[in-house]
């Protein structure tokens, strides 16, 4: 056993994290930021910060993350790590010539109180940002909140520092996609043109996180949202934010800078969610649905239909991010599955009031944690005492799941060990198209593995 | 007949001529083009250039990630926000093999204090204190480590005040703490060395119990990666040799504490560790030699050296029947591969000694390495530890703790006299010394230390070579320029590669990786030609 040392015994814990369901802030602005076409993140600390957030993103995408860093050293740490940031941008802009650097904090800079706002004012008032190029910023102190912050925050910024409203309205929506895949953003995009809405969508990782291989390495991939496109998102008729933790934020931001009103929906996996998105696309685009979703809904239905005896009031255990969790259960529920525990490393009390919407009267024996040691030791205490069907997580599931033969469907994030989250989509349709692929996948193939010979099934 | 080397000066210039004058000048000294028959300085060790995107990682990583990393039953605690405990958890690949079933392995766990905003505020050290409780209380092991992460530092939490309270309080729990805080040093080597201290201080010579064996050995700066450390220990053993502790692959608290029992310290990543070797010999007597199990030759080498040490005929023996025997697979796998290789180009940019150890490696395979350097080596990992008396100490290695170690009074035993020594070291066996890459490296190579992203272009641009060896950060980067890129720190996800059968494994993976088909397939066929006319016709109405 790999967790061998995980009791059944539940004991309470306070200080003690074991196995996290999160991780810190600077890597959730890192991948918003790889969002922006023509953008260097920037992580203003230590140089490990930066090398690990790299790190994680580059064995989940398998692309190249670029992102440069202050390299503070114990000097800086003392004195502030102005003149670290200030060499950087220099560097940053005569080496590799971005069009923006998009900065985030660490611990280490927050600790000491490095004010970056000031900073990056500094390097445009002494000429260190070169014409019609820019510096953003955002704060993400990890001892808040989680990866899924350190997004909101950076998306925040994005809206606070280039939304422009010149009273010109123009005709499109902005949508803010939230902590999704490369492949999820193309998919919004896709359903936002089937429909015939316009839409500019930020942050946009696709065209970034899932290049091609041309025999060429472009610092800055065709994709991401461009700056004169999020300086127009002032001018928008109307937002709408998936999934509240990561995306709330930056639609509270440009309503506030620019007026731009927004609809805050979940974020559009599987059949309840979708439905509420494309309605709302319908609506704030004043358009009419067109023929060929319903057909992609009813594909979707079909599959469900054929096959729910394989899920019927199957058991499931989920861990990750609070957005995902929280569509992913009412999914589950639709599909007549009973997401009976749910855990979230990161903290927020909506999470546990909105799971208990979807679900406390459909799953009563449901538990749900998230926040302080919420995390996948817990869930693992939970599993032993009464097991479960399925095991929807990040990669590092696979731990509980090899121990206690449990099938795994790799969602969230980080997965480490298995391509597909970024060319194939888990929302709208299609992604639930997707996501039901391979929950029956693995539930069948457990059927295979384990059925006596005279009960082997050919057709299923 | 080999290719002649594309003048390195000229793409030095080149390289250079893009930085801003203050950075040219630094980088300027980092890049040397090399030349064995003379003495030549790199600058290394010192501060990254802010902005210039580094390969390299911080102290923490260094210390938590590298050196305790592979040690399965201490629970390792970061005392810190969530981030620096989830990015190591499980990410380095250290195989490790318990005793039994039900035996202790930690290492698939992550512990961290996750610290909130008003631990920050108000200090951790009561958050820790509770977290180390609850881990006793939960596990009962027989250590716990303590790891600080940037802020700790900062917020004056005593994480070693901490672990001698709590060591009081649970009584039969070796607890001890790192402030290996990831600004300390300039790299990931300075937490080679607090790992190194920490350690040395805390663990070693906690057990005089002597293991049966003729010839005693620890293996130290050897984390099992992929695999690695179980092929040597598979040699040792065939050959005789007893290894009383690995530092630290697949190792135990138990081997760190019987340590000082063995005879001799063979040092394989000197970086790293080649603190404890010193530390070692001044308190306990135990002299150390660099060895070096990467590439068969090297291999073999190393368990020569290794016998004629212990100077025992029936040992000197064993060794030559076990190399005869293991070489063959060796040779047949070399005769088939390099017809494929031979005269292929490689560059090695990873790491503190295995930028230097994959060299002979390729050789074998009649590559050349035109290019390499360390992530976070010093001078004397590239010029040889002879420059060690002339490195100036700068203020960032200043504030390295170096410990003062003395004889110890019960402890010490002198293995070999001073003359005998002496003896070896004239042989050329390395005793107590290491002569660095640059020696061993040819005439007008490049030698880069902390090389950037920006480095690594422009060089792949210029020299083309077949096989780009570094690690994941920057594996896709030289992926999408049409150049295999190999992973010396993960393998890829394979090996092992020391030892002889380490050695087979690697030619079979650079064959398959310089010559798998899917290079050649990277232009569609309409973008190799000129695209034909599309005729005005055809048929469909797409625009
Ligand atoms: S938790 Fe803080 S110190 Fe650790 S990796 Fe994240 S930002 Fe860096
Ligand atoms: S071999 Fe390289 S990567 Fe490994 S510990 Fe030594 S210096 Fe680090």
């Amino acid at each position: 056993m790999l967790l061998r040392h995980t009791p059944k015994e539940e004991v309470k814990r306070e200080a003690l994290t074991i196995n996290p369901a999160k991780t810190c802030q600077p890597i959730g602005a890192m991948y918003a930021s790889l969002g922006i076409h023509g953008c260097l993140p920037h992580s203003h600390g230590s140089q490990g910060c930066c090398a690990y957030h790299r790190s994680t993103l580059t064995r989940h995408y398998k692309e190249p993350i670029m992102a440069a860093t202050s390299s503070f050293t114990e000097g800086s740490s003392v004195f502030g790590g102005q003149a670290n940031l200030l060499q950087a941008i220099n560097t940053i802009f005569t080496v590799y010539n971005p069009d923006i650097i998009a900065v985030h904090t660490t611990c280490l800079s927050e600790t000491i109180g490095d004010d970056v706002n000031q900073i990056a004012q500094k390097a445009y008032d002494d000429g260190k940002v070169p014409e019609g190029k820019y510096v953003i910023h955002t704060n993400t102190p990890s001892y808040i909140g989680s990866h899924v912050t350190g997004f909101s925050n950076m998306t925040a910024s994005m809206a606070k520092q280039l939304s422009e409203h010149t009273g010109r309205d123009i005709d499109q929506l902005n949508i803010i996609p939230g902590w999704v895949e490369p492949a999820d953003m193309v998919e919004i995009k896709r359903l936002s043109a089937e429909m015939g809405v316009k839409i500019v969508m930020f942050p946009d990782t696709s065209g970034v996180l899932d290049a091609p291989q041309t025999g060429k390495h472009e610092m800055y991939p065709d994709g991401g949202t461009t700056i004169p496109e999020l300086k127009s998102t002032g001018d928008s008729i109307y937002t709408i934010a998936l999934g509240k933790f990561a995306s709330e934020q930056a639609a509270q931001a440009i309503d506030s800078k620019c007026k731009v009103k927004y609809d805050m929906l979940d974020l559009p996996i599987g059949i309840s969610a979708t439905d509420r998105f494309i309605e709302a696309l319908a609506k704030r685009g004043g358009v009419y649905v067109p023929e060929s979703i319903t057909k992609e809904r009813g594909q979707l239905i079909d599959i469900v239909t054929d096959m729910h005896q394989y899920l019927y009031n199957k058991r499931v255990a989920i861990f990750g991010d609070p957005d995902q969790l929280i569509a992913l259960t009412e999914f589950l529920i639709d599909l007549n599955m009973r997401p009976v525990y749910v855990v979230s490393g990161t903290p927020g009390k909506y999470f546990e009031s909105r799971i208990m919407e979807i679900a406390g009267n459909k799953v009563p024996e449901i538990k749900v944690k998230n926040g302080s040691c919420a995390d996948a030791f817990l869930l693992h205490q939970w599993i032993k005492n009464e097991p479960v069907d399925l095991l929807i997580g990040n990669t590092y599931g696979k731990y509980i799941a090899r121990d206690e033969d449990i099938p795994f469907v790799r969602m969230g994030f980080p997965i480490v060990d298995r391509i597909g989250h970024s060319y194939f989509p888990t929302v709208g349709y299609k992604g639930g198209m997707r996501i039901l692929e391979k929950i029956l996948g693995v539930l069948m193939d457990k059927q295979d593995k384990d059925a006596k010979e005279e009960k082997f099934e050919l057709v299923m | 007949m080999s290719k002649k080397l594309k003048d390195a000066s000229t793409i030095k210039e080149e390289i250079l001529k893009q930085y801003p004058p203050k950075v040219a000048r630094k980088r300027s000294n980092a890049i040397v083009v090399n030349d064995p028959a003379i003495d030549q300085e790199i600058l290394s060790n010192v501060r990254t250039i802010p902005g210039i995107i580094t390969q390299r990682g911080c102290s923490y990583a260094g210390c938590k990630g590298v050196v305790l990393g592979p040690t399965r039953d201490i629970i390792n605690i970061t005392h810190g926000p969530i981030g620096c405990g989830f990015y190591s958890w499980l990410t380095r690949r250290n195989q490790t093999k318990p005793e039994t079933e039900d035996s202790e392995n930690y290492m698939p766990y992550c512990f961290s204090t996750d610290m909130q905003d008003d631990n920050i505020v108000f200090g951790g050290e009561k958050k820790l204190k509770a977290a180390i409780r609850e881990a006793y209380d939960l596990f009962h092991p027989k250590g716990i480590a303590i790891f600080s992460t940037c802020p700790v530092g900062l917020i004056g939490d005593d994480v070693h005040a901490v672990a001698r309270d709590m060591k009081e309080e649970l009584g039969d729990c070796n607890v001890f703490g790192f402030s290996c805080e990831g600004y300390k040093g300039v790299s990931q080597s300075a937490g080679h060395h607090i790992a190194n201290n920490q350690i040395f201080k805390h663990v070693v010579g906690r057990d005089n119990t002597v293991k049966e064996g003729k010839f005693k050995i620890n293996l130290l700066g050897e984390y099992n990666i992929g695999g690695d450390g179980f092929v040597i220990d598979e040699l040792f053993a065939k050959c005789g040799i007893t290894v009383i502790s690995t530092f630290s692959g697949n190792s135990t608290l138990g081997a760190f504490e019987r340590s000082h029992t063995a005879d001799l310290n063979l040092v394989m990543c000197h970086r790293s560790i080649n603190y404890m070797a010193e530390m070692m010999e001044t308190k306990y007597g135990i002299p150390w030699m660099k060895i070096n199990f990467i590439g068969a030759k090297e291999t073999a080498k190393s368990l020569r050296k290794i016998a004629q040490y212990f100077e025992d005929k029936e040992l000197i023996e064993t060794v030559e029947k076990v190399i005869a025997e293991e070489i063959q697979a060796v040779e047949e796998t070399i005769k088939e591969i390099r017809p494929r290789t031979e005269n292929k180009l490689a560059m090695i940019f990873v790491g503190g000694s295995r930028a230097h150890h994959y060299q002979g490696l390729f050789s074998e395979l009649g590559m050349k390495t035109v290019s390499a350097g360390y992530e976070f080596g010093h001078r004397d990992d590239y010029e040889g530890r002879k420059v060690i008396p002339d490195i100036k100490v700068d203020a960032d290695s200043r504030n390295i703790e170096e410990l003062d170690v003395e004889k110890d009074p019960e402890l010490y035993k002198e293995r070999k006299s001073a003359a005998d020594l002496k003896k070896l070291s004239d042989k050329g066996f390395e005793i107590a010394d290491y002569i660095g890459m640059m020696p061993d490296m040819e005439k007008d190579t490049l030698v880069i230390d902390d090389i950037s992203q920006y480095e690594t272009e422009k060089l792949i641009e210029y020299y083309k070579p077949d096989v780009f060896c570094a690690g994941i950060k920057e594996k896709y980067a030289v992926q999408k320029m049409g150049i295999p890129l190999k992973q010396l720190h993960s393998y890829d996800y394979g090996g092992p590669y020391a030892g002889f059968k380490g050695a087979v494994n690697f030619y079979k993976d650079i064959d398959m990786m310089v010559n798998t088909s899917i290079w050649g397939l990277i232009k569609a066929p309409w973008e190799k030609e000129k695209q034909p006319e599309i005729s005005a016709n055809f048929v469909s109405g797409a625009v």
